[in-house]
């Protein structure tokens, strides 16, 4: 089942023009992305800065529209945010007045879901991310690692068929990551969600995806998808040491570092 | 046992330790607090009675302190105080209930922002008391252009900071929110609105510092009661410990004021760190 559908997308930005003073020019951010996501996939997008991820991004949430092509979700075009599709973004974007339950209810309240479900959805998702007891919280009181929780807990509390992350685990210390990283595999095999991931963290982009997707820069191109053969990450406790994950690992970081990108990532 | 008692028998005395050490502290922390306050007041006691100045123009803290206490007791400076607080807060209130959903909206809409600033930030930059002349002129000397002074001089700080508070909102809140799918009306007053609390009340601290200050200085100029007319009424008849109760009761009405808003601060953002 065929659930996100890129075809032929491009986006293009006026910039100011550092030549001509006062002048603007075309600057394309991306261009001709062609590629599906499959219903319940997990699927990841890694690249140099200036690849459009940001950019994909946007367009993905409806926030802004393709220049050429069109994205479709169940076959229908995207044309504005909706709540079929959760965002989780890397600075957490949590409403700091709003405890953890609040945050998770402000998601619920915009579904328009109604008021007497409420606290037993939130009490569930926030046991899904493991912070039952923290509900009552201020985003301020929490560390990264327990805003992203939360951030995570919010977005897929009104029930979005779509998960969609932005760098999320880029701002946290390593140790945090890796948890998060198995927690979320842990949260998508218990929810089924389709999962567009987006980083530029090599080994999170082949620990997480069933497939890579290899982004170039300048514009922003999709170089090569790579099918990532794993299916027991979760029962594997070193499965980075798996032959099979060094290979997929070697893969995405030669297509990263050939010659035409030398200098795309300082 | 015997390994569970050792460690409750360690606790122990740190506990009562880190108690009296506790109560240590406090003392610490109250003489630290209080110690050059006392020593001021002592200063203000001495200097007139070593006739290190002279006693006519500053009385000592004592005598100052006996005709405040006549003054409370007659009724008289409570009459004073009345009248500029009721001054004050009116102007203040009034300020506040214009001056906010004028700068949301200012703040809110672009178009606004940008013709109206070059005006706002002249009438910010403009002291309020250079206008007193102009209030007086075309409101009289009554209620009115008391309470208008105040209004006015309460409306920039709080108006420029909620305009500023609005435009400033963390735009990555206003991305999650609308990436939610929610109204306008709603990302208004569900993320701008809370989003913004914390500036607009600095704005109003800023406002509740300067209602005083202008009131106060448009009582000595006129008025038939207040706190700035009973100060200027006490110098001109020669009645200085009388005057010095009268500045010390608005210190006092500042603080209050100062006090009051710090307070309803902290509550309306206790949820920043």
């Amino acid at each position: 089942m065929e659930k996100i559908k890129f075809e032929k997308v491009s986006k293009n930005f006026l910039v100011r023009d550092e030549n001509k003073k006062g002048a603007q020019r075309e600057f394309t951010a991306i261009q001709g992305i062609d590629f599906s996501v499959k219903e319940g996939e997990f699927i990841t997008l890694v690249g140099p800065s200036g690849c459009g991820k940001s950019t994909l991004l946007d367009l993905l949430t409806g926030l802004t529209s393709p220049t050429k092509g069109r994205i479709l979700i169940d076959g229908r075009e995207i044309n504005g945010p909706g709540l079929d599709r959760g965002i989780v973004f890397q600075q957490y974007a949590l409403f700091p007045w709003k405890t953890a339950r609040g945050n998770i209810e402000f998601g619920l309240e915009a579904k328009g879901i109604p008021k007497k479900e409420w606290q037993e959805r939130t009490d569930y998702y926030l046991d899904l991310v493991g912070l039952k007891n923290y509900s009552d919280r201020y985003p301020h009181e929490l560390s990264g690692g327990m805003k992203q929780r939360v951030a995570i807990a919010r977005s897929l509390a009104f029930n979005p068929d779509v998960l969609l992350m932005d760098e999320p685990f880029a701002a946290l210390d390593a140790q945090t990551r890796e948890t998060l990283q198995t927690e979320l595999l842990r949260i998508w095999k218990k929810t089924g969600k389709t999962i567009i991931f987006i980083t530029h963290g090599i080994d999170e982009a082949v620990y997480l995806g069933e497939r890579v997707v290899v982004l170039s820069a300048n514009p922003g191109t999709v170089k090569k998808i790579i099918d990532i053969p794993l299916n027991n990450r979760l029962a594997d406790a070193d499965i980075k040491s798996n032959p099979a994950f060094v290979k997929a690992r070697h893969e995405v970081w030669s297509l990263l570092h050939e010659p035409e990108y030398q200098g795309a990532h300082i | 046992m015997v390994t569970l008692n050792k460690p409750t028998q360690i606790e122990e005395p740190n506990k009562r330790h880190r108690a009296s050490g506790k109560s240590l502290s406090i003392i610490i922390k109250a003489f630290k607090k209080s110690i050059v306050l006392i020593l001021f007041v002592l200063l203000w006691e001495l200097a007139p009675q070593l006739d290190f100045v002279d006693k006519t123009f500053l009385p000592p803290f004592s005598e100052v302190i006996l005709a405040w206490w006549d003054l409370f007791i007659t009724g008289e400076i409570w009459r004073h105080f009345e009248a500029s607080i009721l001054r004050s807060l009116f102007g203040f209130a009034l300020a506040l209930v214009i001056a906010i959903p004028l700068g949301l909206l200012i703040g809110w809409y672009p178009l606004a922002r940008e013709l109206l600033t070059p005006i706002l930030e002249l009438f910010r930059n403009t002291a309020a008391l250079a206008l007193l002349p102009v209030f007086i002129l075309l409101l009289g000397i009554g209620e009115v252009s008391k309470i208008s002074i105040v209004l006015y001089a309460c409306t920039w700080p709080v108006l420029l900071n909620t305009i500023s508070a609005v435009k400033n909102v963390d735009p990555l809140l206003i991305k999650s929110a609308r990436s939610m799918n929610i109204s306008s009306f709603k990302l208004f007053y569900k993320v701008i609105l809370p989003a913004s609390v914390p500036t607009i009340f600095t704005g109003i601290r800023m406002a509740g510092t300067g209602a005083i200050l202008v009131l106060i200085a448009a009582e000595m100029i006129g008025a038939k009661a207040g706190l700035g007319y009973f100060i200027t009424y006490s110098q001109y008849n020669f009645l200085i410990a009388e005057m010095y109760a009268g500045i010390i009761t608005i210190a006092l009405l500042g603080l209050l004021i100062n006090y009051g808003l710090s307070g309803a601060e902290r509550y309306f953002s206790r949820w920043k760190q």
